[in-house]
């Protein structure tokens, strides 16, 4: 086999180094394994491509993808990504660099994360926050454990039934190890009142599954007066608009920052965020990032409160996490920058005229009835369908359109978003009356 | 690496914009779940955002700026081409709750790499669900608390962790709801069998290694641990932040291990972006395997995206150059080790794999790791990973990768050998390193103290 690019020892190199060790070959080096361990087979890979081979390689399997025009939502947004966001986080001086344990040489790394932490405060109204999540439904399960953390000895939490599934699951999974009680419910408010042992913290989503803004008019309240924490997992996109965590009276808000900009791609990397008030910052699960000066005055940027993390408490920590989504996190740092006040009202206004359009030209076609009575939506509504929604379905992708996803109750859900103008939501009307 | 001062929000001025949106008449209701007031953020112009950002990145170091001998990180190279495939809009462009007919080629990418994950190590089966490698320790940790109460065997709470594991592996059993029990090292830096024999009981629900272990050294007695703790009823857990050694060399499986994560992050070359994403995916024994679907640890099918870097990276090295990808990463540390140990305390002298600790300058003159790791950054290297493992005082723990070149690890060996002598002529320069980068030794305790974590 030839030499291969990732690789720049040469032979004389490997002679050279092997000489300075006092081993005659590589194998020498691993002369303390047991040989039964040694791997003499040969392994079960294809043979080594070279680099227009694996791109054909990959150029093959995009092709075994279709492209579809996204009118789902359901905790991944097609939004759009300005053209500025990946020329800046493809710079290898953020892309390949490490976790900013070196602050003198990290400050690039540092500085963005400070102004995520405040963004991010800023959209919440909260105090403080951490340096990213691994992802929402993540982010929702640690403020679950933080919860249980700041309230000693209480084990049980309410989860709003009205959250998406896969944060449910993933607060459940991330529960049933820590002994955590989770009483999924369909009405928190009364759920609360009517008292449930234990009570540690409450979960509810911003906007619902269902697309619905929610209203937490004096459950904040009511949650603080049996003794426990409330939790708002948000729609950080959304968040410029409609009525922040912390105007509910939330401790903690959670969410996935998705929305802002990163795209779809098959469901990751996205990135987690989580905010809470000054009483709990000592809770923080993960990194953070603080301001301060070096020896001469200058204005600088550290990790900080890491008396908190595994590196230095082990299992007395706050959490497991270490590594999390730092380059996302600059991902959405750069968005809000770029849209600033005002291009996320647009946005939001746009999301809001495109989806109500949609929604009531839908409700015209006669082939749905309205999902809700009452209750005000943003970008993503349900409908109860009156037609074959398999057909429906295979008739949307067929034309090239992802949409009409179906919940479990049997409802259809849409979103629209920016991305896509009037043509194609009429296009979605017309499939729909053909049914 | 030049200072710049600026936060995005002092750049900030009332009516200056970065986007650029299709136009719209439409306003947004007002009512109680509508926001009074927009939310303050920067108002700067798209020039503004891209210079911004780029004088950020310049106070930046990476991969592709310099030397990392960064121990349990595994800095290697991140292939460019990588970077263009996970870009494929054909991928990108992908919602995950699309029908399974429409991401075909998305599902083979999965499938391919739970294939090729499987070959490499030995393992029969990977799960793509967690983020990160603490993430698959967690995940792991899940999947071992599911085999042990299938049986019905519910007494099984003990988790057994050595004293030189990395941080990651006792918080991930906390998070598990797991008790952590700490077997202690021997003096040559191995596990301590006959202590480990003592903590064997029907409450042990496994034990978590990384062999090689932190010191670089591998655990010899694998074989008899693993029959020690199968032997109990008990399951092994391989922590993969340790696996580039063996790459092409040794397979976990076949050492006896049930559960084991990867980190693409160090192990597949995918950048670390600065503290993520990453990806931590998990694979598992026969034994395991029916477990494997049931802890839902993330929200859909893990960081994808690494995921197709990772395997692009796979198919580069193919059955041909794997088989010295670990053993080039062995030969570099065992030459940055023998050439330096003459200046630098070398407590375990033995050969190592891919890592190994130093335990401070031998002739120190009162010179910390901290300052000879500060002065590194002078000298355009990035620090070693310094005081961990926690078994010696002034631990630097050097992992230099496959990746780097023999001209690379002779300037890093010259600079290593001048602090040294630096340490003996001037120690309170070394004391006050670094010298040459954007800012100084910063000022943590006030950090910590007085917290500021947002600009106001």
């Amino acid at each position: 086999m030839g030499a291969f690019s990732y690789f720049p020892q040469t032979g004389e190199d490997i002679r050279t180094m092997l000489e300075r060790i006092g081993v005659a070959s590589l194998e020498d080096l691993y002369a303390d394994v047991p040989a039964d361990f040694i791997y003499k087979g040969e392994y079960d890979l294809p043979s080594a491509l070279s680099e227009q081979q694996v791109r054909d390689f990959f150029e093959g399997l995009a092709a075994k993808n279709t492209r579809l025009k996204v009118f789902v939502g359901q905790g991944a947004y097609d939004h759009y990504t300005p053209a500025v966001i990946p020329y800046i986080t493809s710079r290898s001086e953020f892309l390949t660099a490490y976790t900013p344990y070196q602050c003198e040489i990290s400050q690039g790394t540092l500085r963005y994360i400070f102004e995520w932490q405040t963004m991010i405060c800023r959209l919440t109204g909260l105090d403080c926050a951490n340096a990213s999540m691994y992802d929402g439904p993540t982010a929702a399960a640690e403020a679950v454990r933080m919860c249980v953390a700041s309230t000693k000895k209480r084990k049980s939490v309410i989860v709003s039934a009205r959250l998406l599934p896969h944060v449910i699951d993933t607060i459940q999974t991330y529960a049933k190890y820590a002994g955590i009680n989770v009483v999924v419910s369909d009405n928190v408010a009364e759920d609360v009142a009517e008292g449930v042992l234990d009570l540690a913290g409450v979960i509810v989503p911003s906007i619902n599954r269902f697309g619905i803004i929610e209203s937490h008019l004096g459950l904040a309240d009511l949650v603080h007066r049996m003794g426990a924490l409330l939790v708002e997992y948000c729609d950080p996109s959304a968040l410029a608009v409609v009525k922040s965590p912390a105007e509910w009276g939330a401790d903690i808000a959670v969410g996935d920052g998705q929305s802002l900009g990163i795209p779809l791609c098959f469901g990751g990397p996205y990135v987690g965020f989580m905010a809470c008030t000054s009483a709990l910052m000592r809770k923080l699960p993960g990194r953070i990032v603080g301001q301060t000066t070096d020896a001469s005055g200058k204005r600088c940027y550290v990790l900080t409160l890491q008396a908190r993390e595994q590196h230095i408490r082990r299992e007395k920590a706050t959490s497991n996490i270490c590594s999390n989504e730092s380059l996302m996190a600059l991902w959405c740092t750069v968005y809000l920058s770029l849209m600033g006040p005002e291009g996320m009202r647009k946005l939001n206004a746009l999301c809001y005229e495109g989806s109500h359009y949609l929604h009531d030209a839908l409700l015209a076609t006669g082939k749905f009835k309205r999902f809700f009575a009452d209750g005000e939506f943003l970008k993503e509504f349900c409908l109860t369908p009156l037609c074959d929604v398999a057909k429906l379905q295979q008739a949307l992708l067929d034309a090239g359109y992802f949409a009409a996803l179906q919940t479990e109750e049997g409802f259809v859900t849409f979103c629209v978003t920016e991305k896509y103008g009037r043509a194609d939501l009429d296009r979605i009307v017309e499939i729909v009356k053909s049914i | 690496m030049k200072y710049y001062d600026k936060l995005i929000f002092e750049l900030s001025k009332p009516g200056r914009t970065g986007y650029s949106l299709p136009e719209t008449e439409q306003q947004l209701p007002k009512g109680i779940v509508w926001r009074e007031t927009a939310p303050a953020l920067p108002e700067v112009s798209e020039v503004d955002v891209v210079r911004h950002y780029t004088n950020l990145s310049q106070m930046n170091f990476g991969v592709d700026t310099g030397f990392y001998p960064l121990g349990s990180c595994t800095m290697k190279y991140n292939p460019k081409v990588n970077e263009e495939i996970a870009a494929m809009p054909a991928f990108t462009g992908l919602h995950p709750l699309q029908p399974a007919s429409t991401v075909k080629g998305a599902l083979e990418v999965l499938a391919g790499m739970d294939k090729a994950l499987a070959a490499i190590t030995g393992m029969k089966h990977f799960t793509f669900l967690p983020c990160a490698g603490a993430h698959g320790e967690l995940t792991g940790l899940m999947l071992m608390r599911e085999y042990h109460m299938s049986r019905g065997d519910l007494a099984r709470t003990k988790v057994i962790v050595p004293d030189s594991a990395h941080g990651t592996n006792p918080a991930s059993a906390a998070v598990c709801g797991l008790d952590i029990v700490v077997v202690k090292s021997k003096a040559d830096g191995l596990v301590d069998v006959e202590a480990l024999k003592a903590l064997l009981g029907p409450d042990v629900a496994g034990i978590m290694l990384t062999n090689p272990n932190t010191l670089g050294l591998f655990e010899r007695d694998i074989k008899e641990i693993a029959e020690l703790v199968h032997g109990c009823g008990g399951l092994l857990y391989y922590d993969g932040a340790n696996m580039n050694p063996l790459l092409g060399v040794v397979r976990p499986g076949d050492m006896g291990f049930d559960i084991m994560h990867l980190n693409l992050h160090k192990t597949f070359s995918t950048p670390h972006g600065g503290g993520g994403p990453g990806s931590g995916p998990v694979g598992v024994s026969d034994k395991v395997v029916p477990f494997l679907h049931i802890p839902h640890v993330s929200g859909f099918h893990g960081n994808f995206g690494v995921i197709l870097r990772a395997y692009a990276y796979i198919l580069m090295l193919g059955r041909e150059h794997i088989k010295l990808a670990g053993k080039l990463a062995t030969l570099g540390a065992n030459y940055i080790k023998e050439s330096l140990k003459d200046c630098y305390k070398l407590p375990i002298p033995t050969v190592c794999k891919h890592e190994f600790v130093f335990d401070g300058l031998l002739e120190d003159n009162g010179v910390s790791t901290l300052d000879v790791a500060k002065r590194l950054l002078d000298y355009g290297f990035h620090a070693p990973t310094i005081y961990f493992p926690l078994l010696f005082h002034q631990a630097i723990m050097i992992e230099p990768t496959e990746t780097e070149s023999l001209e690379t690890l002779d300037a890093f060996i010259a600079v290593m050998r001048k602090i040294a002598e630096e340490a003996k002529s001037d120690p309170e320069m070394l004391h006050a390193a670094p010298h040459n980068t954007p800012i100084g030794r910063p000022d943590e305790t006030t950090a910590a103290r007085q917290p500021v974590l947002k600009y106001d």
